[in-house]
C-alpha cells in the first residue's frame, strides 16, 4: 500500500487502532491540511499518536464531543480536513445533531474514526456498546459508512477516505481483530465487496468483526458438511454494493448478513433493502443483536451469545440449507 | 452538625474497609478506574454512611434518598459500597465484569439493586439528578438528591444546562458534589481543557459553591450541611480530591485512571491503604493521600 510505513509484521503486532493512528501520522505527512481532533480520549483511540506528531494540527477538547464535531465543521469549512475520533457511541449518539446537520447537511470533509464500536468494550456495558451506529450513519444524506474487517483493512479505509468527498463515518473496534488479510494489497475499494471465499449454496455477507468469524465458518461448513458457501466482506455499508448483492441473491438464493450490531438497521437492512429488489425469491436471515441491550462480558463471548461468532453463524447456514423451501416455490430459475 | 469523634473514626474505618475492597474487586474483575474510585471514596462513604437516608433491605423505600454517580466509570468503587451496605450479595462481586455478571464497568440500574440511573456517558447526572430533585418537590416529599460529578466530566455542556435550570427553578433539595482531583484520561484536567476559575463559574451559573478537602470528614460534613440548610440557591460542593488517593504509587497520577494490580501491586496498594488510614486516624495532617 502506498505511503505505509509499516509492515505486515509490524501490522500483526499493533491494534487496529493502533494501525489507525500509524495511518494519520503518514497521511498527515502528506496532507498538511489535515487535522485532528478528540474528546479526552487521544488515548484511548490512538489519534493521540497524531497529536505528538503534529501537536499544532492536534486538538483535545476535554470531555465535549458536541463541540468538537462543530468546531471540525467549521474547520472543515475553512479547507483543513479533520479526522475526529471518540468512541462510536458518542460519535454517532452524543454528538450526532451537530454530524448530521453541521456536518453531514453542509456536506463537509470530516472523517470521523470512531472506535470501541458493537460490543467491543464489552466489560463496559451499554453506556458504551455500540449496535445502533450503522443504522443511525447510513441514513444521514451524504455520509459514506465503512465498517473495516481488520487492521489493514482499516489503514485502507482511513487512506481512501481522506480521497472521498464529504463525511466518512468508520467504525472500528477496541483491541485487536482477527487478521483477515495477510497481504496488504488485495484491492480495496469504498463500496465493492470483497469476496473472500466463493460458494454457490449460499451467501453470507459480513463486516467488520464478523468477517474473520462468517470466513471461518465457511471453511469450516465446507470440510465437514461439503457446503460451498460465499462470503462477501461488505466493508462499505453506504453506498453499499448492490451488484455482489444481486449476484449473491441470484446466485446463490440463500443469504444470510451477519454484524456486530443490532438486526434492526444495519448491514442486515441494507442488504435487505437491494435484495427486496431482485425480485428473485430468497431465503434470508439477519444474524446480529436482536433488538436488546445486551449483557456484559469480553467481545469474544458476547459474539458467541448471541450467535454471530464461527459457530453460530454456521448453525445459521446449516438451518437454512436444511429448510426445504424450494418444493413450494418456484425456483427454476435457479442458477 | 459537626461529627463527633466516634462518627470520624468510624467513617474512616469504613472507608478503609471500601478502599481494600475495591482493590478486590479491581483484581477480581482483571481491571477497573481505580483513580476515580479511590478519590471518591470517602465522599460515597459519609453519604451512604452518616448523611442519606437509605434502607439497604427496602431498596425501593420511596422516601429515600437519591444517589446519582454521574461519573458512572468508577462502578468498580461503587458496586462495593452497596455490595457492603447489603442491596446485594458481596459474593457477586468476584463476578465483576465477567460474561453474563449484572455487573460491569458502568452499573447499570435495572440490574443492581441500589443503583438509580445507568450513568457511563459522562454528563447525563446532573439532569437526571435535577428531574428526581424537582419531582420530589412537587410530589410535597423532603428527600433529597446527590449529584457526584467528575471535574473532567465538567466539560460537558449539558452538566451547564443542568446547572442553569438547577438555579433557575431553586433546586435547593439537589445537592452537586464534584470530585474535584484535577485529572481526566489524557492528563491533567487545567492542561486538557482547563477548568478555573471553577468555582466562579458555578457561581455565575447561580450555585452557591462550597469548598471542601475530599478526604477530611470533618470538611465534608461542614459542607454537605451547608447545602443541606440551602434555601435560595442550590449548592454545589467543589470537594478537592487526590486522583487515587491512599495509594501511594498512583495517587495524582493521572496514568492510572484505570488499570490493573498483579499480586504484587495488589500487596503494595493494600500496604499503602493501611499506612494512609493509620495516619489519617493519628490526625496527622497532609497525610501519605
Ligand atoms: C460522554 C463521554 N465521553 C467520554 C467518556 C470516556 N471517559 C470515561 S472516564 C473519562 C474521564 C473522566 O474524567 P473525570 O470526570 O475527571 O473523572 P475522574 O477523574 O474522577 O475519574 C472519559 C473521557 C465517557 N464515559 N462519556
Amino acid at each position: 500500500m502506498s505511503g505505509m510505513t509499516f509492515t505486515m509484521l509490524d501490522a500483526a503486532k499493533m491494534s487496529t487502532a493502533e494501525i489507525y493512528g500509524q495511518t494519520l501520522c503518514d497521511l498527515g505527512d502528506e496532507h498538511p491540511e489535515i487535522v485532528g481532533l478528540s474528546a479526552d480520549l487521544a488515548k484511548s483511540t490512538k489519534i493521540g499518536v497524531f497529536g505528538d506528531k503534529f501537536p499544532g494540527r492536534f486538538f483535545n477538547v476535554g470531555i465535549a464531543e458536541q463541540n468538537m464535531f462543530g468546531m471540525a465543521a467549521g474547520m472543515a469549512k475553512t479547507g483543513l480536513v479533520p479526522y475526529v475520533s471518540t468512541f462510536a457511541i458518542f460519535t454517532s449518539m452524543r454528538a450526532l445533531d451537530q454530524v448530521h446537520t453541521d456536518i453531514c447537511y453542509q456536506n463537509l470533509d470530516v472523517k470521523m474514526i470512531a472506535t470501541h464500536a458493537g460490543l467491543s468494550f464489552g466489560q463496559a456495558g451499554t453506556t458504551h456498546h455500540c449496535t445502533e451506529d450503522i443504522a443511525i450513519m447510513r441514513s444521514m444524506a451524504n455520509m459514506t459508512v465503512i465498517v473495516p474487517a481488520d487492521g489493514i483493512e482499516t489503514a485502507h479505509a482511513v487512506r481512501a477516505a481522506y480521497d472521498r468527498k464529504g463525511p466518512v463515518y468508520i467504525r472500528i473496534n477496541r483491541g485487536f481483530d482477527q487478521v483477515v488479510y495477510d497481504k496488504p494489497d488485495y484491492g480495496f475499494q469504498i463500496g465493492k465487496a470483497v469476496t473472500l471465499h466463493e460458494g454457490s449454496d449460499l451467501t453470507i455477507i459480513a463486516c467488520g468483526a464478523t468477517v474473520w468469524r462468517a470466513l471461518e465458518a465457511a471453511k469450516m461448513l465446507e470440510k465437514v458438511d461439503g457446503l460451498k458457501v460465499r462470503v462477501l466482506n461488505m466493508h462499505t455499508i453506504k453506498p453499499i454494493d448492490v451488484e455482489a448483492v444481486e449476484r449473491a441473491v441470484k446466485e446463490t438464493r440463500r443469504v444470510i448478513t451477519v454484524e456486530d450490531h443490532s438486526t434492526i438497521g444495519g448491514l442486515g437492512s441494507a442488504v435487505a433493502e437491494v435484495a427486496a429488489s431482485t425480485g428473485k425469491a430468497f431465503s434470508f436471515k439477519r444474524l446480529g443483536v436482536p433488538d436488546c441491550f445486551s449483557i456484559i462480558g469480553l467481545h469474544e463471548d458476547l459474539l458467541a451469545h448471541y450467535g454471530i461468532d464461527e459457530n453460530g453463524i454456521a448453525a445459521s447456514v446449516r438451518e437454512m440449507m436444511g429448510k426445504d423451501f424450494e418444493a413450494d416455490d418456484n425456483w427454476e430459475d435457479e442458477v | 452538625m459537626a461529627l463527633t469523634t466516634e462518627d470520624k473514626r468510624r467513617l474512616e474505618d469504613k472507608a478503609h474497609e471500601l478502599r481494600t475492597l475495591c482493590v478486590d474487586t479491581i483484581v477480581w474483575a482483571g481491571s477497573g478506574h481505580v483513580g476515580g474510585s479511590m478519590s471518591a471514596m470517602d465522599i460515597m462513604t459519609i453519604l451512604y454512611h452518616k448523611y442519606m437516608r437509605i434502607d439497604p433491605k427496602n431498596p425501593a423505600m420511596p422516601d429515600r434518598d437519591r444517589f446519582i454517580l454521574s461519573k458512572g466509570h468508577v462502578g468498580v468503587g461503587y458496586a462495593p459500597v452497596l455490595a457492603d451496605l447489603g442491596y446485594f450479595d458481596k459474593e457477586l462481586l468476584k463476578e465483576y465484569n465477567h460474561t453474563g455478571s449484572p455487573l460491569g464497568m458502568h452499573l447499570d440500574s435495572r440490574k443492581v439493586t441500589g443503583v438509580e440511573a445507568s450513568t457511563g456517558s459522562l454528563g447525563h447526572g446532573l439532569a437526571i439528578g435535577l428531574g428526581m430533585a424537582l419531582g420530589a418537590r412537587l410530589q410535597g416529599r423532603d428527600w433529597k438528591t446527590y449529584v457526584l460529578l467528575g471535574d473532567g466530566e465538567c466539560d460537558e455542556g449539558e452538566v451547564w444546562e443542568s446547572a442553569m435550570a438547577a438555579a433557575h427553578f431553586k433546586a435547593t433539595n439537589l445537592v452537586t458534589i464534584v470530585d474535584r482531583n484535577k485529572c481526566m484520561i489524557d492528563g491533567p484536567t487545567e492542561e486538557v481543557m482547563a477548568l478555573e476559575p471553577f468555582a466562579d463559574k458555578w457561581r455565575a451559573f447561580g450555585f452557591e459553591v462550597v469548598e471542601a478537602d475530599g478526604h477530611d470528614f470533618d470538611s465534608l460534613a461542614a459542607a454537605l450541611d451547608t447545602a443541606a440548610a440551602a434555601r435560595e440557591k442550590p449548592v454545589v460542593i467543589i470537594a478537592n480530591t487526590i486522583k487515587g488517593c491512599g495509594i501511594d504509587f498512583i495517587s495524582g497520577d493521572y496514568k492510572w485512571h484505570y488499570g490493573g494490580f498483579d499480586g504484587e501491586k495488589t500487596a503494595k496498594a493494600k500496604e499503602s491503604l493501611a499506612r494512609f488510614h493509620a495516619a489519617r486516624a493519628s490526625g496527622e495532617k497532609g497525610t501519605a493521600k
